[in-house]
């Protein structure tokens, strides 16, 4: 119990000290995390939309492979970009292995299957007469599919913070990728499991409380954005 | 009624195929300049097809189809769609205000924003819900939403305009309020209106000509009346109400006035059919009187037919009597009158219905 208070003191003073190390690591988090989630849904949502409006050959195959990379493990996904932008790798001569580059790589391909899938559901659950009923209306493509996206923000909204959470909670690919390098690559997660390895449990639990923090102001401001669009009017 | 004169839209030879089954097969049928033209048949018959089809929301696999004499192809979907209206069965709203609503398919064209504001407001007004308009959409009622979607409609003064059922999924008050709203803005606008529907209540209201489709085919066009009196066929027949549909043949003709005989029986019709020819029957039930077994007086009923009731289905206030005469007839009379003729299943009865009433399809 001592432990936890501590752990708790801990932060506290690392957060109104301003303590530059835990700041550092605290925006390199938000930084390649927020990276990470903003290609995942360049990506994702059009993608997602394609695969739910489209009708295509092989579409449940292709939507039924994204909804298996929901589940996609991070340490497997590190373990693959470690070989692709390892020196000897396909992209070796990038030079992005153990930088912020290559974390946000590896976070893109965690976060963009949930981000395609959970934006095909949004759209798969609206009426599909919809579509109809908008192109009746004289909607262009492009503008039904705004129309559609607008329709199902709230959804949409769950979308990008289902996305945004399966990265900046995701610890393998990071250290995997990224190294852990102190000043360079230390996320809030390597960081806490560097902590704990060494038996610092204080600034361990420290770290991880703020990383909840972080995460819950994210979503706090995203389901802000997404109630207000539910309220009734 | 609309001036019947100049054809908007022609459809020929048009066929839509599902899954390589022809599920529709129109080889002519035309819309002209301000009428309102109301395409009847049952579920399954494919009438939101055609729908859709004319909507450019379903290719067609063959068939020609023109707007104005100008061939489908001519223009681009967009452009085509931007040129017509489209209601629904169910109004589709989307999760934003009544006016966002009714403005999106003036803003999909980019209208200047000060039309598109008189547009909406005009039209909620002319449909009663300019209160609602800053309502939010899913808030509204079921005929609140269905008059936002006529709204929607009307406000992007179509050339066109094509509905589906619109009235279907309301309760019998509300449904009946906006028909008859809906009716005189017809009436008030002229707008050339393709209106499908099941209901032959609202065909016999709204169309100035009424379309049967049965199984995907189109089996008659014509003015409500004829439609509804004078059947093509026998399917047309049993789907507009003429429930007694009995083979027979004419036996003797003068002066237009005819002999048929059916099942043994002699009965006296109308029409110009020479002697020999094989016709079926059609008798709405409407047209058929119930009297005691011997007490028909005198009257201008030229068919007399003695028979047995075999099922009596009450139906509100009319009672559907099913007899046997020989061939199974159909009468539709009122409560009241069944209570006071105490009529009973098994009871023996005679049916009366004049010349006029029975209409012949050749064979």
């Amino acid at each position: 119990m001592e432990l936890i208070w501590e752990g708790i003191r801990n932060a506290v003073i690392l957060l109104f000290t301003f303590n530059a190390e835990v700041i550092q690591i605290t925006l390199l988090s938000l930084q390649v995390s927020g990276m990470a989630t903003m290609i995942s849904l360049l990506i994702g949502l059009p993608l997602g939309t394609w695969l739910a409006l489209g009708r295509f050959w092989g579409r449940g195959f292709t939507l039924s492979l994204i909804n298996t990379g929901m589940a996609l493990p991070p340490v497997v996904v590190g373990l693959w970009v470690s070989i692709f932008l390892w020196r000897s790798g396909p992209l070796g001569d990038l030079g992005w292995m153990y930088t912020p580059t290559a974390m946000v790589i590896a976070q893109m391909i965690i976060a963009a299957p949930v981000v395609t899938g959970l934006t095909a559901a949004s759209l798969q659950q609206l009426d599909p007469r919809l579509q109809l009923q908008l192109l009746g209306l004289g909607a262009s493509r492009n503008q039904m599919v705004w129309a559609l996206w607008r329709e199902a923000r709230l959804p949409l909204l769950a979308a990008l913070m289902a996305g945004f959470g399966s990265v900046i909670s995701e610890v393998g690919a990071s250290m995997m990728v990224g190294g852990n390098i102190r000043f360079q690559t230390r996320v809030l997660t390597t960081a806490t499991v560097l902590e704990t390895s060494k038996g610092e449990f204080g600034m361990a639990i420290a770290l991880g409380l703020i990383l909840l923090l972080l995460a819950y102001l994210v979503n706090l401001a995203l389901t802000w954005i997404q109630q207000r669009g539910a309220q009734p009017g | 009624m609309s001036s019947l004169t100049e054809p908007i839209l022609e459809i020929r030879d048009l066929v839509v195929k599902r899954g390589g089954r022809t599920v529709l097969s129109v080889e002519h049928l035309d819309v002209q300049q301000g009428e309102v033209l109301a395409v009847i048949g049952p579920n399954g018959a494919g009438k939101s097809t055609l729908l859709l089809t004319l909507s450019r929301l379903l290719p067609p696999d063959q068939g020609v189809i023109t707007l104005r004499g100008q061939p489908f192809e001519a223009e681009s979907a967009l452009s085509y769609r931007r040129r017509i209206g489209l209601v629904l069965q169910d109004p589709l709203l989307l999760d934003v205000s009544v006016f966002g609503n009714v403005a999106m398919g003036l803003r999909f064209r980019n209208l200047p924003r000060k039309l598109v504001t008189e547009r909406v407001n005009e039209w909620l007004g002319r449909l009663g819900v300019a209160h609602l308009k800053d309502r939010r959409a899913h808030a509204l009622s079921g005929g609140e939403a269905q008059r936002v979607s006529l709204a929607r409609a009307f406000a992007l003064q179509p050339e066109l305009l094509f509905l589906d059922e619109p009235f279907s999924a309301l309760d019998a008050p509300t449904r009946t309020r906006l028909l008859e709203d809906f009716h005189a803005l017809l009436q008030a606008t002229s707008m050339t209106t393709v209106f499908i529907t099941h209901d032959l209540d609202e065909a016999l209201l709204l169309g100035d000509r009424v379309a049967v489709l049965l199984q995907g085919r189109l089996r008659q066009v014509g003015r409500p009346q004829e439609v509804f009196t004078a059947p093509a066929d026998r399917d047309v027949a049993a789907f507009v109400g003429v429930e007694t549909v009995v083979a027979g043949q004419v036996v003797a003709a003068q002066e237009g006035q005819l002999i048929v005989e059916t099942s043994g029986m002699q009965l006296a019709a109308v029409g110009d059919l020479p002697v020999g020819k094989e016709v079926m029957l059609c008798l709405r039930p409407e047209d058929v009187t119930l009297w005691p077994e011997d007490g028909l007086p005198l009257s201008s009923a030229r068919n007399r037919l003695k028979g047995r009731i075999e099922r009596i289905i009450p139906q509100g206030p009319l009672v559907r009597v099913v007899m046997e005469c020989g061939f199974p007839l159909v009468a539709l009379i009122t409560r009241a009158s069944a209570q006071e003729m105490e009529l009973v299943e098994g009871q023996a009865v005679t049916a009366a219905f004049k010349a006029s009433a029975i209409h012949l399809i050749p064979r």
